[in-house]
């Protein structure tokens, strides 16, 4: 409950002391805590001395591999944050019946779920489905880097600095309460008074600098660094889905920025685009956002698909079943992704043909989806299945996924969009989609080229725990979500009248301790895998008898990825050089070319935080300062020549003369 | 995915059906025609699409298990990746199902379209010649909804009441935020919005005390945004249109502009009697008749607008938020297009210096161009113009 100031200091804008949440004893403890974990952390790193090389070797890489693997460690650490608010909301809801008003007083509950929503899908899924691109695409295709290296940094420390904007609000400020789209005019200035909605606003758009920047790199990436051979139908599948969901970001993530532009000058210059007033429409607000929104949905699961596409090729020890029917499924999930958006509210009283147009059109997306589904069913069929972790996630989301499919299907019916629009039934399935769909699918993923990345594999025990303590941890969470549903509860509520529904709150609630099991013992697999890394080292480079290029290099692949790029003759070229008999090449080193790494990227997303924080607070001097700042430093970089370097042959020859006999070792 | 794990799964079934069993999913069983035809829709699509989801699942698991690597004897065909036929079907299985699908809901959506008339009571009883639809027109506030029924001149807060096998017409719309009307077990939701009007037809065909409220977020008071919906026979719903007769107060402008401030959880309240134009000025947003009415902006804007000179009739003042602060409020005035004074104290913001030259008669050009929109046609909907 930050009451606004009623006039603004110049120096501080509407920051005050009020601001900070010292009524708050939930955040006092929070903020406690992280202080007193964040000075441990920054203390144990003083004193083992790695501020040096965390800076050299990570902070200002251009390395694809550090920055996926960076956008991985952002999205773990978010995913705490984003989870933290789910268990609090769960709590919330199965105690609050009944004239019991609960632990969370609405203000902060409504802020607690609009934060989880924009956390999970802007800072837990997109930085983890972007790093796993970021560092599997290059690889795959048999490339050095990313076209835009610099670029790639860039766009990293973007995406982080939207995340430390949303991180801040939780100590200065407050957070939007109006939910994870911000519909106005709930988001207006005068339904929402607050910062709240300008955090959000400001973390979206610095974000989405990141993102977008990161959706032209890796679509240059693709259409133009593959290696010699690999023509379009030769792609790795998840290369496929890597760039379709780019060309969305590419095509998508603009109306974003756009209409995120537009609310913020109804908010701070009190133009009329959303407001009730002066002739504004909220409704153009919302087909907006969904312009973005249901494109975005698409952005996430496509790579998912990419990944068990991999995954069940590799484990099945087969060839994907039906590679043109998946590329081309993928193909028309891209297109029809943008003929959608209006299912998202049916309920807003468009005409009939309208609401029936974009219904149908939401259920044909299920055709390719469901061929999809089969392919992966049939690569299954006469294969010779090995049940490592990440063929578990993957046979849990088959069997997962298509129950959300199905439910979302029954939602693009209008009618029935009716009576459950906005209810629980809706959360239940998007959940079954993005927990069963995106979320397995990255830990498939992350299980899957760990050991490319870091050179052991993960241990499968706690892998194994995490995944069934997430599997039905899922189904005990979220199918009294359907039941909710249908018995017409709707979302967002802090408090309920009926007692007959806490029982089903209370299951849901022990579906997220259930959950809440599946991360710790995914920590703890990190944990115990980097103790008992000598046992589980990769060494060959290919631990999984893989398929595609990734797996022809090292475990973890050198600076340079490739001593020399691979030449591709068939689909699987990793799969197919093996067959044909491939002699990792010894000699004839030459040096290689590689870009420089830079401070630019972090010290410009550090500068837009501080512009954003000045933005949200009204500090005007501040934001002319930080801005004037931010196109100095861009101006200064376009100055730096020393922008690249060649590897020299000898420390080539070095690195894989080391290769050589550790996989000579290997084999004795 | 062992027999025990199967073992597991029936067994966990078993609480869950009794669970079930003692737990009242109106959704699934509904007291009003269109909600029942929608829970048919439900059931008729769900099992459409089950045909080809359980055979998914089942095909998953049978796979999984008897193409385990550890079963030797299964085959292992590693280089098997193409065949037509099978592709042919695995998107033709799919698209067969959708196409029955799309041809329901293309059917059903323009059958259970909330502004369609009803044509039924329910399946078996046409609607008699003599009823007229009962009339309700339901504003969504901050946080409570307030119902005019214009047929009786009565208006009530948070209680809804409506007479079993009448033809109800609902007209929706909202002070502030967008919330959206939902009585499960009467019909579909529609949304409420500021500035716009939303239609909703149902009818209600059993007696009882069923559970309205706001399905759309709407802010801090939102979980308290609940209604009772009564479904009553003709003399209850006669008494209970008495009952509202007996409170012996006018809602009029004042009194409206009292009710829209924010507030939680707030008592049922009746009037006996409402202020002519109430609703339709709540629709415009000029219940301060200070404000241009929304009809009358969009037939000025229509006929090419004011020009520079609307800005002149911007109005700005301060507006005191729930929070105690105050913020400037601007808004359209009504000067000229209403015979009402503006109210006093309010200031016309900048006002521009004449245009040079273009528009010598300046004011009689504004007077055409605001000239008041009459027609109903011009009213704000949140529907296209059909």
């Amino acid at each position: 409950m930050t009451p606004a100031p009623t006039s603004e200091s110049v120096l501080f804008g509407k920051l005050t002391f009020a601001a900070l949440p010292f009524h708050e004893p939930i955040l006092i403890a929070t903020f406690a805590a992280v202080a007193i974990g964040g000075v441990g952390v920054l203390g144990a790193m003083t004193y083992y001395r790695v501020w040096g090389v965390l800076w050299r070797d990570w902070l200002t890489s251009i390395d694809h591999k550090k920055i996926g693997i960076m956008y991985v460690v952002l999205g773990l650490i978010m995913l705490l944050r984003g989870f933290a608010d789910a268990v609090m909301m769960r709590i919330q809801q199965a105690i609050a019946h009944g004239g019991a008003e609960g632990y969370l007083p609405p203000h902060h509950y409504d802020q607690i779920f609009t934060a989880h929503g924009v956390i999970m899908i802007f800072f837990v899924a997109m930085p983890l489905v972007t790093g796993l691109m970021n560092y599997v695409v290059p690889l795959q295709i048999g490339a050095r880097d990313v076209a835009f290296p610099f670029l790639n940094n860039f766009s990293f420390w973007m995406t982080a600095g939207g995340a430390i904007l949303v991180m801040a609000s939780l100590f200065i400020g407050e957070f939007a309460a109006t939910g994870w789209l911000a519909y106005p005019p709930l988001s207006g200035i005068h339904a929402s008074p607050g910062v709240g909605v300008d955090y959000y606003i400001w973390a979206l758009q610095i974000a989405g600098v990141g993102t977008l920047l990161s959706g032209v790199n890796l679509v240059a990436t693709i259409v133009k660094m593959r290696a010699p051979g690999m023509t379009m139908m030769r792609m790795p599948v998840f290369t496929w889905t890597a760039l379709c969901t780019n060309v969305l970001i590419v095509a998508a993530f603009p109306v974003l920025t756009a209409v995120l532009a537009l609310l913020s000058l109804d908010r701070y210059v009190g133009t009329a685009f959303f407001t009730n007033d002066f002739g504004g429409s909220a409704m153009m607000y919302v087909n907006l956002i969904w312009i973005w929104g249901h494109p975005e949905v698409y952005i996430l699961i496509l790579p998912a698909f990419g990944i068990f596409s991999e995954v069940v090729s590799t484990y099945c020890g087969k060839r994907l079943f039906g590679y043109a029917s998946m590329v081309y499924a993928t193909v028309v999930i891209t297109i029809l992704s943008y003929l959608v958006w209006l299912h998202h509210f049916f309920t807003m009283g468009s005409g009939a043909s309208v609401n029936s147009f974009f219904g149908i059109t939401t259920m044909i997306i299920s055709i390719p989806t469901g061929a999809k589904i089969f392919n992966w069913l049939f690569t299954m069929y006469r294969g010779r299945i090995r049940f490592d972790v990440p063929m578990l996630w993957t046979i849990s989301f088959m069997v997962t996924f298509v129950i959300g499919g199905m439910t979302g299907v029954l939602l693009a019916v209008p009618p029935a969009d009716f009576v459950l629009h906005n209810s629980l039934f809706l959360i239940a399935h998007f959940h079954n989609v993005i927990i069963g769909g995106v979320l397995f699918g990255l830990f498939a993923g992350i299980t899957y080229w760990f050991p490319k990345a870091f050179g052991f594999k993960l241990d499968p025990f706690w892998g194994k725990v995490s995944f069934w303590c997430w599997t039905i941890g899922f189904y005990i969470a979220f199918m009294p979500l359907y039941v909710l549903g249908l018995m017409g509860v709707t979302r967002r509520m802090s408090k309920f009248e009926d007692p007959s529904l806490q029982i089903w709150f209370v299951i849901a609630a022990l579906g997220a301790a259930l959950i809440a099991a599946g991360i710790a013992a995914f920590l703890w697999q990190l944990f115990v895998s980097f103790q008992k890394r000598e046992s589980l080292l990769d060494v060959t480079g290919d631990p999984w008898d893989g398929r595609t290029l990734e797996w022809s290099t090292s475990s973890p692949p050198p600076a340079y990825n490739f001593a020399f790029t691979p030449v591709v003759h068939d689909l699987d070229a990793w799969h197919d050089m093996k067959k044909r008999g491939y002699v990792r090449p010894t000699e004839g080193f030459i040096p290689i070319h590689m870009p420089k790494n830079t401070w630019a990227g972090i010290v410009l997303a550090g500068i837009s935080v501080v512009c954003g924080f000045a933005l949200v607070w009204h500090i005007w001097w501040l934001v002319a300062a930080s801005f004037a700042l931010l196109l100095a430093t861009v101006i200064l970089h376009t100055f730096n020549y020393a922008r690249d370097f060649h590897i020299p042959a000898s420390e080539v020859i070095e690195t894989e003369r080391a290769r050589t006999r550790l996989l000579a070792s290997a084999k004795a | 995915m062992g027999p025990p794990v199967r073992a597991f799964k029936l067994l966990a079934l078993l609480p869950l059906s009794l669970l079930l069993a003692g737990c009242e999913m109106v959704v699934m069983n509904p007291s009003g025609d269109i909600a029942v035809r929608q829970r048919d829709l439900i059931l008729v699509s769900t099992a459409l699409m089950l045909l080809i989801i359980i055979p998914v699942i089942a095909l998953t698991l049978l796979f999984a298990w008897r193409y385990r690597a550890s079963n030797k004897e299964a085959k292992y065909d590693p280089d098997w990746h193409h065949s037509t036929s099978l592709e042919v079907v695995i998107w033709a299985a799919p698209l067969v199902i959708i196409i029955a699908l799309g041809a329901i809901t293309w059917v059903s959506t323009h059958l259970l379209d909330p502004y369609r008339p009803l044509e039924r009571l329910d399946a078996n009883r046409a609607i008699p010649e003599n009823v007229k639809p009962l009339e309700v027109q339901a504003v969504a506030l901050d946080w409570k909804w307030l119902f005019f029924y214009p047929e009786y001149g009565v208006a009530t807060v948070n209680e809804l009441a409506a007479p079993v096998d009448r033809p109800i017409t609902f007209k929706l719309t909202s002070s502030t935020v967008m919330n959206s009307f939902y009585v499960p077990a009467l019909a579909g939701m529609i949304y409420a919005m500021p500035g716009m009007e939303t239609k909703l037809h149902a009818v209600i065909n059993k007696a009882g005390d069923y559970e309205g409220f706001s399905a759309n977020y709407s802010g801090a008071g939102f979980s308290n945004m609940r209604f009772r919906f009564h479904g009553l026979d003709d003399a209850g719903f006669d008494a209970w249109i008495a009952k509202a007769k007996e409170a012996n107060a006018t809602l009029d402008r004042a009194g409206y502009t009292e009710l829209e401030q924010p507030s939680i959880a707030d008592p049922v309240k009746r009037w006996s009697a409402v202020e002519d134009g109430l609703y339709d000025a709540v629709l415009n947003r000029c219940v301060d008749r200070a404000k241009m009415c929304v009809k009358d902006m969009m037939a000025a804007d229509k006929r090419g607008g004011g020009g520079r000179e609307g800005v002149n009739n911007v109005i700005a003042f301060e507006q005191t938020r729930p929070d105690g602060t105050t913020a400037k409020k601007r808004f359209v005035s009504a000067v000229s297009c209403t015979t009402d004074a503006p109210r006093d104290g309010l200031t016309v913001e900048a006002p521009l210096p004449a245009p040079l030259g273009r528009r010598a008669d300046a004011s009689s050009t504004t007077a055409v161009a605001f000239a008041r929109a009459e027609d109903t046609s011009e009213r704000p909907s949140a529907r296209s113009p059909e």
